[in-house]
């Protein structure tokens, strides 16, 4: 279970999270949408102990990420994170890419770890480019590599931040269709995404974001269907 | 017109110079690379008082000509009582400087290792330790490489300045012959020639290097 109490973050004089509070149960998807700057991406890195905050707290199974106490290292190895920028090692192939963590983090041997990775690689369609490096996959197959790769440390729960935002249209649905697979195997997820049918789709609650501040959240059909909050009104009829 | 003087005698006495040479130029550039890869991580991670006073000296030694820096460093080594060869002398000067601009190679190449890289591999759990290792130093080696191949060959160049704390290296060797031979074309040719052969291997690594890893992007 992920708890996010009362969370307060700023960038200087920046407030771009302004008291945020959701409990993300075990096996659930949870759907962020929002404006752009809306503090989405803020939330997801604050949760993985990569920004710190200013006020409130977040558990995650129980552990407060941001006490003195908590050894983040370990605390991530449970959440895997998938970025909206590309961010392969680009000097290691697929395959390495894939193993490095479960290697040097987790320790495993090198038949282990390749076994793991070549099962992640083919079910996110990548089982041809395991000696291919980085550089010569569509960013379509980045994102899918990327997200093998946090899979390979067997985390309790992923976070997704618009993996799709940077892809060629074409390149979108294949992407989205490996997160629909994770949906459908259980995994518990915060899916920050603007895909709106997408969201729809795979979602048990969607959230929706505006200046710092959770507006709207609820059931798919509730936050589409019959948005109570003003906002949420605009920003669904802005973006179709 | 290759009629000479030159015996097999002095080809070694050349060959020794160039020996010195060589030893000076690979004591300096492993130890200021070595210090230079500290000094730039430091720089880097330190809090700002500490980080700006290391800058600052090592900018006096990145921006003093190097004979300024010899030529006192002797002097100061002498006053202090410390007793140094002058061949430890250079080498601990040559060194100091190799690594003040070798600092600055390797804040660059580790500036060029985008944030959402490190993100990623902090996000898997790698510590501070693991992603420097597996993920910033390779990616930084690539961007480096080509400035670091560059000093190497310039502190081997340099290191002929050493002649001033009475080194005999290949530069000053050759000066030896000169004057006694008076033959300053054969004699000059074969010392650049040594110059070059030194230089040539350490320069072909880089490209090879290079060529290797643009083959993966
Ligand atoms: N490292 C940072 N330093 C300063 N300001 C930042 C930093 N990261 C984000 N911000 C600011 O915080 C605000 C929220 O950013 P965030 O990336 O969380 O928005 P978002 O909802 O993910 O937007 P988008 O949909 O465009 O990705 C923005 O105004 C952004 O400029
Ligand atoms: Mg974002």
């Amino acid at each position: 279970m992920i708890e996010v109490e009362n969370v307060h973050k700023s960038f200087g004089a920046l407030e771009v999270l302004k008291g945020v509070t959701v409990t993300v149960e075990k096996g659930e998807v949870l759907s962020v949408i929002g404006g752009s700057g809306s503090g989405k991406s803020t939330l997801l890195t604050c949760i993985n102990g990569l920004e710190t905050i200013q006020k409130g707290r977040i558990l995650v199974d129980g552990t407060e990420v941001h006490a003195k106490t908590t050894d983040l290292n370990k605390l991530r190895r449970h959440l895997g994170i998938v970025f909206q920028q590309f961010n392969a090692f680009p000097h290691l192939t697929v395959m390495e890419n894939v193993t490095l963590a479960p290697r040097k983090v987790l320790g495993m041997g090198k038949t282990e770890a390749r076994d793991i990775a070549v099962q992640q690689l083919e079910n996110v369609g990548l089982g041809d480019k395991l000696d291919v490096y980085p550089g010569r996959l569509s960013g379509g197959q980045q994102q899918r590599m990327a997200i093998a790769r946090a899979l390979a440390m067997s985390p309790d729960y992923m976070l997704l931040d618009e993996v799709t935002s940077a892809l060629d249209p074409q390149l979108v649905g294949e992407v989205l269709d490996t997160l629909k697979m994770l949906a459908d195997k259980g995994m518990t997820m915060i899916v920050v995404t603007h895909e709106m049918k997408f969201a729809r789709q795979v979602s048990d609650r969607v959230a929706y974001f505006h200046k710092g501040i959770l507006a709207e959240i609820g059931p798919p059909e509730q936050i589409f269907d019959a948005p109570q909050n003003a906002e949420t009104k605009t920003f669904l009829s802005s973006v179709g | 017109m290759l009629e000479t003087d030159l015996s097999l005698n002095d080809m070694m006495f050349l060959a020794r110079g160039a020996g010195v040479t060589l030893l000076i130029t690979a004591i300096s550039v492993a130890g200021g690379t070595l210090l230079g890869i500290i000094f730039g991580v430091a720089r880097m991670n330190l809090g700002r008082v500490v980080s700006g006073l290391l800058a600052v000296i090592l900018d006096v030694f990145r921006s003093v000509p190097l004979l300024i820096q010899l030529i006192l460093a002797n002097a100061f080594q002498a006053i202090a009582g410390l007793g140094l060869q002058p061949f430890t002398t250079a080498c601990v000067v040559l060194a100091l400087y190799t690594a003040a601009l070798c600092s600055e190679i390797v804040r660059g190449a580790i500036g060029a290792v985008p944030t959402t890289t490190r993100r990623a591999s902090r996000s898997l759990g790698m510590t501070w330790t693991q992603d420097m290792t597996y993920v910033v130093w390779p990616m930084a080696l690539r961007v480096g490489l080509p400035s670091w191949i560059g000093l190497v060959l310039s502190v081997l160049k340099d290191s002929a300045l050493v002649f001033w704390l009475g080194i005999i290296e290949l530069l000053r060797s050759s000066q030896i012959l000169i004057t006694r031979l008076q033959e300053p074309m054969t004699i000059l040719l074969i010392a650049g020639a040594i110059y070059f052969i030194i230089s040539f291997p350490i320069a072909r690594l880089g490209g090879h290097l290079e060529r290797k890893w643009r083959e993966n992007d």
